[in-house]
């Protein structure tokens, strides 16, 4: 690209068109005022931190959504929004807003409630914003570590305790060699197609795949595979799920993954359209073994945040599933699984977070035996969440799995639809226990009252799941629009 | 009224109803009596609203009746309710049930009764939903969504190995079921929209409608139950409450026929023919081995849930006679069921309640002391055998005439499934209710109260009634019957009509 120079040979650039990436820059600047802020203020500011920071998120939800679903791109073409950025940031944020804003409450009995939380979080979801809007492998690369960093800090939020700790390790660690992979693989398609923007290589990639960059396209799957925590990239899921405090698992397990499928859309019906067949072999095999491996395992849990961490393998595995169909429907039944999963996950840690008594957070899921009639609303909330979980109809997750089946199939992925029905009745028996512990066992004691904030999500989500096959329209047609934007 | 037709008001009224039990506080014992009349008011104005529906219903017509379509998933899916001659008799048969399975609970159920009748609302709302959706991906959630409050109601209020026989349940029909999904799926970009009455008149490839066929059978034959994998129903009919049986013997096992007959049979007319064979067989297998376990059965709602799946087998080995005889005989033979089983699994919950055992040993002579009991008891005992002037001939007699068309040695060795179960039932009435009152426990048993006479009462005459009058049932079932063959079958129906030429 030829650039303007002055006279005297100084090349000129022009300020690039910051419209597009407004909402990101909004937040990044606030980051900083909050630092600052917290810096001064020191402890005392949490409080003011915290709360700044939801209204920050909300504020910029509300951005993002008057926005135009138009597609524009910036900064040399790195950075896109479209439709499905908008859908994709929509879906990180309110996963952000809704974990920050339950942690609170906990942090502060654990004594840890510092002002630097909120603000990790916020990166994390700029990072977050970035990937989804990441349009070469630059800036998916800056989006994806500058999210990873902030949830590595994150995950050993809670420093004096052995396990938090380790998490964050494991997770830095395995996260770092991800990336690495990540990065390889980007080098070798750099390397092989000459540039980055994912429309160049798709461009390049038309005229026929080189070994060399289909050898890359590997690599990027396994990062991204790691970062969606799918099999055999998963073996850090449940160790952090269960060491890192439960606020923070809620954040992982919902607004990273959102953003993590987002990237894999991106890079695969981005950058690489034109062979689907390549890559629908290496994402439909993903696929098969999380359900199957999450099915399997979180049969053996007794520990909640473990189970949840299977749970959210299988899941991954039927989104995937969409993934893998390539077409514009499979991107749209990737949509919609991730909304449902989304306040599906937030309303389950919602009802783990308010599993206390006497002062101890209860996390096995022996503790939740009679809740059905000790608390009615809360058993009823969380075995319908389970239940929906597993794809039960009428309930959302159903609606979510149907879409992933209708666009397998129509891409002819019958086999794997069929493998992916058979995972889910499996996968059926351990939700149905949680239902079963809830409802038949004996009760073993009562919880501590519920907090306002965790009851109000927890309400909504159940609400959601139990009423959303009435009026499914809504969404599915916002995540067909999306879908459309990248065809 | 406000867009929503009569059929969506009786989805509506049983959750109404639901919701307003949940919202009743108070003490225990007015919540109990306010759940309990509420519940029953609920299920008998529902009965009267399909009441009205049947009073506008045209039973001469064969196309869906009382349509009405709202916008749901996408364009091509939505939330489109119809019924027809096949489907109609099914929504009475539910609604109808109904009350008496609030009053089978009225005193036997004494924990949780608040969750409990609005269990049984929400299965009902889902149960008739079963039957009136016209759109696939809808029948789907309404035919799967039953599993949760039955889940529940074997779960929490059932027996001592309620927590197997849930899971049991559960996970076997959702297995059978969950490979439909993946056809109606497939259906859908075939003819590009999951409309039933659309889909009835589409034409499938005959390579595709094998596999498709093959997929609602795993679903339908595990529901029905057919032979073999029937072994989840004795386990869920014994762990349940007597109204839990009653629902699961009288609509959910009727589904499967319903679905064999909505879809399996006139969207998949070439599959149908080549697979009716292998349909005979594992009929013929169960009506005579299921008998014969039947009989050994120590257990009474044991070999009442054997004897259902004998039942069952001429449900369908009369559907795929594809003769007018057969599905007309068929689906009478399922209504009647619907009822005669309901009976039989209340006379069994009356004498349960008293002695609080189903051990067909821990009884005899009852006769001595509840008359009205055995008159009730051999009423049933006799419709089940499929004695004349009741409505249980009617059916196998005329699912027998059908297959007698289609295939002579499958009526034939099906015929001595009629004797096996007046072997069974016969024994079975003479072990309880015959000979000698000799057990201490039994001599001070009471005869039926008020409320249980109610309960049986109705279902006895009606059992009499169309033994008498089948042909009330047997109109509605005329039309659509006749339609079915003529455009999915127009090969057997030339056949048929030259051989009646001749």
């Amino acid at each position: 690209m030829p650039v303007e120079t002055t006279a005297s040979g100084i090349p000129l650039y022009a300020v690039p068109v910051l419209g597009p990436a407004l909402p990101e820059i909004i937040m990044a600047v606030g980051v900083l005022a909050l630092v600052l802020y917290g810096a001064l203020r020191g402890e005392r500011s949490t409080g003011v931190v915290t709360a700044a920071a939801i209204a920050l998120m909300a504020f910029i939800l509300g951005f993002i959504l008057t926005m135009s679903g138009d597609t524009q791109v910036t900064f040399a073409d790195a950075f896109i929004t479209d439709g499905f950025a908008r859908f994709m940031k929509a879906l990180v944020l309110i996963g952000a807003i809704v974990a920050l804003a339950m942690s609170r409450e906990h942090f502060r009995r654990l004594g840890i409630d510092r002002f630097e939380y909120p603000l990790l979080i916020l990166l994390a979801a700029i990072g977050m914003m970035v990937m989804i809007s990441a349009n070469d492998l630059i800036a998916l690369y800056l989006g994806l570590e500058l999210q990873s960093l902030a949830a590595y800090v994150i995950a050993s939020f809670h420093r004096d305790n052995a396990r938090s700790t380790e998490a964050g390790l494991k997770y830095f660690v395995l996260g770092a060699l991800a990336s690495g992979m990540l990065l390889y693989g980007s080098s070798l398609v750099y390397g092989f197609t000459g540039t980055v923007s994912f429309p160049e290589i798709a461009a390049v990639v038309a005229e026929g795949a080189n070994p060399g960059v289909i050898f890359g396209l590997v690599f990027i799957a396994a990062g991204i595979a790691f970062k969606v925590s799918a099999v055999p990239f998963h073996m850090w899921t449940p160790d952090v799920y269960q060491g890192a405090p439960t606020p923070v698992t809620a954040f992982f397990a919902s607004a990273p993954k959102v953003a993590a499928m987002a990237l894999a859309v991106r890079v695969f019906i981005g950058a690489f359209p034109t062979i689907v067949d390549q890559w629908q072999q290496i994402i439909v095999f993903i696929a098969v073994l999380s359900m199957f491996l999450g099915a399997f395992a979180a049969i053996g849990q007794r520990d909640i945040k473990r189970l949840m961490a299977y749970s959210s393998i299988a899941n991954i595995g039927f989104a995937l599933l969409g993934l893998a169909a390539g077409t514009q429907e499979g991107v749209q039944a990737v949509l919609v699984y991730m909304a449902i999963y989304l306040v599906m996950t937030l309303g389950v840690f919602a009802c783990i977070l308010s599993m206390r008594r006497g002062g101890v957070e209860l996390e096995t899921i022996d503790d939740l035996a009679g809740t059905g009639r000790t608390h009615p609303g809360f058993a009823f909330a969380m075995a319908m969440l389970m239940l929906s979980l597993a794809g039960i109809p009428p309930l959302a997750g159903f609606i979510g799995k149907y879409y992933a089946f209708w666009a397998a199939v129509e891409a002819g992925l019958v086999v794997f639809a069929v493998l992916g029905v058979i995972a889910s009745v499996i996968g059926a028996y351990y939700y149905l226990r949680i239902a079963k512990i809830i409802y038949f066992d004996e009760p073993v004691g009562s919880y501590e009252p519920m907090p306002g904030m965790l009851r109000g999500v927890m309400t909504i989500s159940a609400v959601f799941v139990v009423g959303f096959w009435l009026v499914p329209a809504p969404l599915v047609a916002a995540a067909g629009a999306a879908a459309r934007s990248l065809f | 009224m406000f867009g929503f037709g009569i059929l969506s008001g009786l989805l509506i009224l049983p959750l109404i109803g639901a919701a307003f039990i949940l919202t009743l506080r108070g003490d225990e014992a007015a919540i109990r009596n306010n759940a309990r009349w509420a519940a029953l008011a609920t299920t008998i104005v529902t009965f009267l609203l399909s009441l009205v529906a049947w009073a506008r219903f045209d039973t001469g017509s064969p196309d869906f009746q009382l349509v009405e379509s709202h916008a749901w998933l996408m364009e091509t899916t939505r939330f489109t309710l119809g019924v027809d001659g096949f489907s109609l008799p099914f929504v009475l048969l539910t609604t109808f049930l109904m009350p008496f399975c609030i009053l089978a609970s009225w005193e036997t159920i004494k924990t949780r009764i608040k969750e409990y009748m609005v269990a049984f609302l929400v299965l009902e709302a889902l149960m008739i939903g079963v039957f009136v959706a016209l759109d696939l991906v809808l029948f789907y959630i309404f035919f799967e969504a039953g599993l949760i409050p039955m889940f529940l109601i074997i779960g929490i209020w059932g027996g001592k190995r309620r927590i197997y026989a849930s899971f049991k349940f559960f996970l076997y029909t959702l297995l059978g079921s969950v490979l439909m999904l993946i056809a109606i799926v497939a259906m859908y970009w075939q003819a590009g929209t999951s409309d039933i009455p659309t889909l009835l008149a589409h034409d499938f490839p005959v390579s595709l409608q094998t596999w498709l066929w093959l997929a609602f059978f795993a679903s339908f034959a595990v529901k029905m139950p057919m032979w073999p994998v029937h072994t989840w129903l004795p386990d869920a009919h014994v762990e349940a409450p007597t109204a839990g049986s009653v629902i699961l013997a009288g609509i959910l096992l009727k589904m499967g026929g319903y679905g064999f007959i909505r879809f399996s049979i006139p969207m998949f007319p070439d599959a149908s023919l080549y697979f009716a064979p292998m349909v005979f067989a594992l009929s013929v297998i169960a009506i005579v081995y299921t008998s014969f376990v039947a009989l050994m059965q120590e257990d009474m709602k044991k070999l009442i849930a054997y004897s259902s799946v004998a039942h069952m087998g001429f449900v369908t080995m009369g559907l795929f006679s594809l003769t007018p005889q057969g599905i007309e005989g068929a689906m009478f033979q399922m209504i009647s069921h619907g009822l005669i089983s309901g009976a039989l699994f209340l006379c069994v919950g009356v004498i349960y309640d008293r002695m609080h055992t189903r051990e067909i040993k821990a009884y005899g002579g009852l006769v001595n002391r509840m008359p009205l009991y055995g008159v009730a008891f051999l009423l049933f005992t006799m419709a089940n055998v499929g004695l004349p002037g009741t409505s249980g001939f009617v059916g196998e007699f005329l699912t027998l005439i059908g297959t007698f068309q289609a295939n002579f040695w499958v009526a034939f060795v099906a015929t001595s499934g009629v004797i096996l179960s007046a072997c069974y039932a016969l024994w079975l009435y003479w072990r309880v209710m015959n000979g000698r009152l000799e057990k201490p426990e039994l001599q001070a048993i009471p005869d039926l109260d008020r409320r249980e006479v109610l309960l049986l009462a109705p279902l006895g005459i009606l059992v009499i009634y169309y033994g008498v009058q089948p042909q009330v049932i047997l109109d509605a079932f005329a039309a659509p019957t006749q339609a079915l063959l003529a455009n999915a079958y127009p090969v057997l129906q030339a056949g048929a009509t030259l051989a009646g030429v001749q």
